[in-house]
């Protein structure tokens, strides 16, 4: 679970989560290609190292390094996966290209946790709604991430009304075990459509769908910061990008023994 | 001048074969506050949803008969069209809201009508204010209590500015104290700005003593459609199991006896009195 | 029957629900117990069918604590009828439905289908045997879910916040029915913020303020205590009230009923009642 803890956001102020979400998308973006063209392990680190002022500035560092600590099994699960596969199929053990794929995975997880850890879901939902995404898919989106606490508390309170007639979920084998669910399943289910129906009439209620031209009570705009922050991932691509074509990276292990 | 008048209104759910209103006529007058009440299954939400429209142009069906609602007719007009006339407060706060903000929620409606930003921020601090929840305007829906959530719901509606507010129930899930004090709200905004209301309740006891307007349903029909007092005090509104005021019950009960107060009570300030000048008199 | 001992509970959010509560409830008791949204009554009579294991303290039901027996185990003495019916229906036929705690606690086929009928003939649902729970009005679900309970007759009933989005004929059906269900002889404990429902009702009544217990008593003394009713921001009952602002004229002040309330007026004006 905590993994999970580093893509929540927290309602914190700071300058990187004054940034406009579409901005930082696009420098995790840029991130993620740059990982995914190096499976060296020089740029991996340097990489992995580029998201840490970010963190800082954020002050979300704690929830980061949760989260680093809950994606580590995952992590050396590719290690090992890799180093085997490697072996079997090469013969040998490649130390360096395992463990860059193992960072390329952290990188990743890592990259995507900043954004969540600093975009609240109403700015992403605003950052979609501007990105010309139709205004349908980010009602979707807010609505589903606002009825998430909710859902988790009926689905305990429908537990607990099945517990109390007599329903073991613990005991039995594993067909049993999933059997025991459906009476906890079904009443989920009739009553998150029951709230649909319930929603719909709200928001018909309140002029849904009364003009094209939906209007915002907020607008982003972009400052000095997120331009910035845009030139230097555009920056950071034509680096990575001409690095890539042109330039030979040295193995660690070649560094070494120099 | 009326602001709602209904002839002959008749409905039947698709799929349903009875009719959850027959041949039903109202008049509501501009700035009413009306109590609309009847047991379960009398028909109060069904005709809460005709005059928004949400029958017949959500739940498609016939509606037979005449409503015209603040100048509209029914029927003839789009659910949007009508959202800035006439607002509906829903019984469950939590499902009435759905942003991650109370400000963007009470924006919605506005936003849904692609009114000029500057005019969204007026009437939502305007709304957040009237309804007294402006230290509310960023938090989640989740946190709040019920009652709040209720007020956010109202502020949501209120925020369109609209002739006619309709709430259908809403302290069905709160503690006496927040439906009293969403009684109050709606009081406030019903004497300060002349919207008229129309509040569907149980809790007579509570309500009543708001209402200029009683409304008595029973199996689609209205039974009892007059001045309160009368109504609660009649004979009818017992039979139809309608739970007038317990203080009401105290004057009936005094009555049958022979004992006769100034008037009939329907809070229990009033009643205080009415028995105290009983008291009084019969000491002195 | 029921024992906490200085309950402490806390959810796993942080929030501090229960703060020492210590209460007794014997066998054939009616309790109601009452306060604010918020005021811990729901957590408190959680703790009874043990689906909530206090952090500090004792729950002990017929004089086992609640941590070494199972919540199945609990429930088969305590029956606990939750506020919406809409989270525990999930049957195609109402007769499943009220099978359903029957089978999980072991009863025999023929004992299952005897205790169906009856439950179903005493909540006056015989008709619906056969019908999906869900095609049903809400009062009716609400009738469902009781019968499900009394079916496999707990000796404790637990009902929580029965009253809400009922009319007045609803609520004085099963106001009449809870008090028959305690002649009867079974412990009935009613979680509810509902002032004139316990009004006509007269039990004991527990009132509770942010997690500790206010008071205690019988229900014309604490609802008719202006200070307890202030403190744990309920709302006396209207009789009271009136009576309340007719003290100095010697009138008492522990009515909470119509009919004590005309019988006292009557009784004061010399008039045959």
């Amino acid at each position: 679970m905590s993994v999970f803890d580093g893509f929540r956001f927290r309602r914190v102020s700071s300058p990187v989560h004054d940034l406009d979400p579409r901005v930082k998308f696009l420098y995790v973006c840029v991130v993620f290609a740059a990982a995914v063209m190096f499976s060296e392990l020089l740029p991996l680190i340097l990489l992995l190292l580029i998201q840490v002022p970010f963190i800082l500035l954020a002050g979300v560092q704690r929830a980061w390094l949760r989260s680093l600590r809950g994606a580590s099994f995952l992590a050396l699960l590719i290690f090992v996966m890799n180093l085997v596969s490697m072996y079997l199929y090469q013969g040998q053990v490649l130390l360096e290209y395992s463990l860059g794929m193992t960072l390329r995975f952290l990188v990743l997880v890592e990259s995507f946790s900043t954004f969540f850890l600093t975009t609240s879901p109403d700015q992403l939902s605003l950052a979609l709604e501007q990105s010309h995404v139709p205004y349908e898919f980010s009602f979707a989106f807010t609505t589903a991430v606002r009825f998430v606490p909710v859902l988790a508390e009926e689905a305990q309170t429908i537990m607990d009304a099945q517990r109390a007639r007599g329903l073991e979920l613990e005991r039995g084998n594993f067909i049993k075990r999933v059997k025991n669910y459906i009476p906890i399943l079904i009443p989920l289910i009739v009553n998150a459509i029951r709230r649909s129906l319930e929603l719909a009439e709200a928001m018909e209620s309140r002029a849904w769908g009364a003009t094209e031209k939906r209007t915002n009570l907020y607008v982003l705009k972009m400052r000095g910061g997120d331009y910035a922050l845009a030139l230097t991932s555009l920056s950071m691509l034509i680096i990575a990008v001409y690095i890539r074509l042109y330039i030979p990276i040295p193995s660690i292990t070649t560094l070494v023994h120099l | 001048m009326a602001i709602i008048e209904a002839k002959g209104l008749a409905y039947a759910y698709p799929g349903r074969t009875n009719h959850s209103i027959k041949d039903l006529s109202i008049t509501i007058e501009r700035g009413e506050f009306v109590i609309l009440t009847g047991p379960s299954g009398c028909g109060k939400t069904t005709l809460c949803r005709c005059f928004n429209g949400l029958i017949p142009h959500f739940y498609d069906g016939k509606l037979e008969g005449d409503l015209t609602v603040a100048g509209l007719n029914v029927p003839e007009h789009s659910i949007s069209e009508l959202a800035s006339r006439v607002g509906l407060v829903f019984q469950n706060p939590e499902n009435q809201l759905f942003a991650l903000s109370v400000e963007k929620d009470v924006a919605f409606g506005l936003e849904n009508l692609g009114m000029p930003r500057e005019e969204i921020r007026k009437r939502v601090d305007w709304a957040l204010k009237m309804t007294g929840i402006e230290d509310l305007r960023d938090r989640a829906p989740h946190e709040l209590s019920g009652g709040q959530q209720q007020r956010v719901a109202i502020a949501c509606v209120l925020a369109m500015q609209p002739d006619v507010m309709v709430l259908d129930e809403p302290t069905s899930f709160l503690d006496p104290l927040g439906a009293q004090r969403i009684f109050e709200v709606i009081n406030e905004l019903n004497k300060k700005l002349g919207i008229t209301v129309i509040l569907v309740e149980h809790r007579l006891d509570l309500a009543s003593k708001y209402a200029d307007h009683v409304i008595i349903m029973d199996k689609g029909e209205i039974i009892l459609d007059g001045e309160p007092r009368k109504i609660f005090d009649s004979e009818e509104a017992r039979l139809i199991g309608v739970g007038v005021p317990k203080v009401t019950r105290l004057y009936q009960f005094l009555k049958e006896r022979g004992v006769l107060l100034g008037r009939v009570p329907v809070a229990s300030e009033e009643a205080s009195h009415l028995l105290r000048e009983v008291l009084v008199r019969d000491r002195g | 029957m029921i024992e906490v001992k200085d309950l402490h509970f806390t959810y796993p959010n942080g929030v501090e629900a229960l703060r020492g509560v210590s209460l007794a409830i014997s066998d054939g008791e009616f309790v109601a117990i009452m306060g604010q949204n918020g005021a811990g009554k729901t957590t408190l009579v959680k703790h009874f069918n043990g689906l909530l294991k206090p952090n500090k303290g004792e729950a002990l039901v017929d004089g086992v604590s609640t941590k070494r027996v199972s919540v199945a185990q609990l429930a088969r003495k305590v029956g606990f009828v939750f506020q919406n019916p809409d989270h525990q229906l999930f049957c195609e036929t109402v007769e499943e439905e009220i099978s359903f705690a029957l089978r999980n606690f072991g009863f025999k086929e023929t004992t299952i289908k005897r205790r169906v009928t009856w439950a179903l003939n005493l909540l006056g649902l015989t008709q619906y045997r056969k019908t999906s729970p869900f095609m049903l009005s809400g009062g009716e679900r609400k009738r469902v879910a009781l019968a499900s309970v009394l079916a496999w007759n707990p000796e404790v009933v637990i009902l929580d916040e029965p009253t809400i989005g009922q009319d007045y004929q609803q609520k004085e059906t099963l106001r009449q029915f809870i008090v028959q269900l305690n002649a009867q002889g079974k412990t009935v404990v009613v979680v509810t913020h509902d002032v004139e429902f316990v009004a006509e009702c007269g039990p004991r009544v527990v009132l509770m303020l942010q997690g500790r217990i206010l008071a205690e008593g019988k229900a014309e003394e604490v609802l008719t205590n202006l200070s307890l009713v202030a403190q744990a921001s309920i709302v006396p009952p209207q009789i009271t009230q009136t009576f309340l602002g007719l003290a100095d004229l010697g009138l008492p002040t522990n009515v909470i009923n119509v009919h004590d309330a005309s019988r006292i007026l009557l009784n004061l004006l010399e008039v045959t009642p």
